[in-house]
């Protein structure tokens, strides 16, 4: 088996972070239960590493008092939580009733064939993942999509060359 | 002037609203800020308080439209240093065509904090959660931010303004599901596990996050508090076009020509909104039909074009006032591919625990989807006549995830009828 890649595309390291540690234990002990601070905690390690491998799993299961059933349980269960590699840009694209009212469909053929995948797909160079997000709370400016942490909108289809040309540009 | 103009006393919530730019503490007090928090720690009781915001008559503005006062009313007496006790925003905005809360916390996070430190005194809560969509970045950085502001300059912590009152909020950035915005399943959420919701009784006030009571208010209702408090229940009733209290948020999305969000009088004619405030529909785009107010009210024909958008009216027509924004449907969209989008949302949501919402709703879109593209049969149609009445009505399931989902499914199997039996090869109700 081939090394588990960050979304950055480093390996990924066999543990967590010390900092990172701190500040779930941190969490932790300010809950009634350490496993209230589970969601919070996978995000932060997700936001280190772009997504949460089963070693790092155990590790936060370990930390909190929590099975890795149970922690695993609770990391499929949300949407923004991501147990699979992931690219170095995760395009979330609106696909809830108002972004489809003004053209999302139009949106999502122009992106994976610009990227050349489907959604739910990584590009074989590890740049894009692209994935479908329910409303983005954008409705007045859809089609509405994110790319990491910045929201986008209106996104016509003549948009996306430029927009992932300019990521792809910052981040390789 | 205009009906969309910053006017603090007529559109209190957005007035100090800057989404490029929010108001810090000494922006926010030149603004009014604080008035009402002061006066309450000035005296006030908290049982004075509840009766107060009872008689303002605010209904909650996240959909259910339950009176604030009153379910805070439902919390146990006990002092904050006596019990422990949860007030909790939900700022999970996830009901699609809805996008008002995320322009409470990114334009003005301070009203927010300030309502729910008012509201925490009411019911004597000593420690509250903001619980925020976890794709609202820029929400959730201010948030922080304005938490830090309001504990360094003494409203939030220990003793706050001198009156032994302690309160501590932090926010929670969601890992993202729909279901969260339900309140017992937020709860369950906050204590780090899959968010199902939980069967009431008890209802949250009395047993909620971690056993203890927990009000679950949403983040537009928060914002109205401090409004209420500073200005009095008179002026807030006086706000409104109807017989309960203040203003609301609206908005459309949709084939609009200028689609957001307008705070107006409780109250107002969706024509005023639609008209108005959003500029009409689109040249060479006509209104067919709508959702008054997210994604799980039920449809409303265009003869309703200028429904009053108060509580009891859109009940009266079939569907709800919902979260207030309305969705458009145009002439040039397909109203069963509307249909499917929005089925393809409630059953992927679906949280899965109770079976006619997890079954029943992957059924409902793959028949959608066999009608949308061609493949449908005449009794399709049937069946999802059947499906409503077996998933729909309230009780079948432990929440109202699946009664929403079946709202615009049943109206619009009836408002869409011909595309319907067009669409399966029907006729005026018979084989062509």
């Amino acid at each position: 088996m081939a090394a588990e890649k960050t979304a950055a595309g480093a390996e990924m390291p066999a543990e967590i972070a010390p900092d990172l540690v701190t500040t779930i234990l941190d969490l932790a002990h300010h809950d009634v239960l350490p496993r209230g601070a589970c969601i919070e905690a996978l995000r932060l390690v997700q936001e280190r590493y772009g997504w949460i491998c089963d070693r790092h799993l155990r590790q936060i299961g370990d930390l909190l008092g929590m099975s890795p059933a149970d922690l695993d349980g609770v990391a499929t269960y949300y949407n923004l939580i991501f147990r699979k590699p992931v690219g170095r840009n995760v395009i979330m694209l609106c696909d809830s009733v108002s972004c489809w009212l003004t053209g999302a469909d139009g949106v999502k053929e122009k992106l994976c064939a610009k990227l050349g995948i489907g959604m739910g797909q990584t590009t074989p160079d590890g740049a894009f993942t692209l994935l479908p997000i329910v409303c983005l709370g954008h409705c007045d400016h859809g089609p509405a999509m994110m790319i990491g942490a910045e929201t986008y909108g209106p996104v016509k289809p003549e948009d996306i060359d430029a927009i992932i040309e300019a990521k792809r540009g910052m981040t390789s | 002037m205009s009906i969309t103009a910053k006017d603090p006393e007529k559109r209190p919530l957005l007035a100090l609203v800057d989404q490029a730019d929010p108001p810090d503490v000494a922006a926010y007090e030149r603004g009014g800020g604080f008035r009402g928090l002061r006066r309450v720690l000035s005296g006030l009781s908290p049982a004075e308080l509840i009766e107060e915001v009872k008689n303002s008559r605010l209904r909650g503005r996240g959909g259910a439209g339950f009176n604030t006062g009153l379910k805070w009313s439902f919390v146990p007496k006990d002092s904050a240093k006596d019990r422990r006790k949860y007030l909790v925003a939900n700022g999970d905005e996830m009901e699609p065509g809805t996008f008002k809360d995320r322009l409470l916390v990114e334009g003005n996070p301070l009203q927010l904090i300030e309502g729910m430190i008012i509201s925490a005194y009411a019911i004597q809560a000593s420690h509250g959660v903001i619980f925020l969509r976890g794709e609202y970045h820029l929400g959730l950085e201010r948030v922080r931010r304005a938490l830090a502001q309001a504990e360094a300059a003494g409203y939030l912590g220990k003793n706050i303004l001198g009156s032994g009152f302690d309160f501590e909020l932090i926010a929670h950035p969601s890992g993202g599901r729909y279901i969260c915005g339900e309140e017992t399943a937020l709860i369950t959420a906050l204590e780090g596990r899959r968010a199902n919701p939980r069967t009431k009784p008890p209802f949250p006030q009395v047993s909620g996050l971690w056993g203890a009571p927990t009000v679950v208010n949403n983040i537009e209702t928060f914002c109205n508090v401090p409004h209420i408090v500073a200005n009095g229940v008179e002026w807030y009733l006086g706000l409104s076009a109807c017989e309960d209290g203040g203003t609301k948020l609206y908005g459309v999305s949709g084939r609009a020509k200028r689609p957001g969000v307008y705070e107006l009088p409780l109250g107002t004619r969706m024509g005023v909104l639609l008209n108005e405030c959003a500029g009409g529909m689109q040249d060479g785009y006509k209104l067919r039909a709508f959702l008054p107010g997210g994604a799980s009210t039920a449809f409303l024909g265009a003869e309703h074009a200028d429904i009053t958008l108060d509580y009891p009216t859109p009940e009266k027509a079939g569907s709800r006032l919902g979260t207030g924004l309305a969705i458009l449907l145009d002439d040039r969209a397909s109203p069963i591919g509307m249909l499917r989008n929005l089925e393809h949302f409630f059953a992927q949501e679906s949280c899965g625990w109770c079976t006619p919402c997890r079954d029943g709703l992957p059924w409902v879109e793959k028949l959608l989807i066999e009608i949308d593209e061609g493949r449908g049969r005449p009794e399709d149609i049937d069946r999802l006549e059947d499906a409503a009445r077996m998933i729909g009505p309230m009780g079948r399931t432990f929440c109202a995830h699946a009664p929403g989902a079946i709202a615009p499914l049943e109206s619009g199997l009836k408002l869409f009828r011909r595309d319907f039996e067009r669409a399966v090869g029907l006729k005026h109700g018979v084989a062509a």
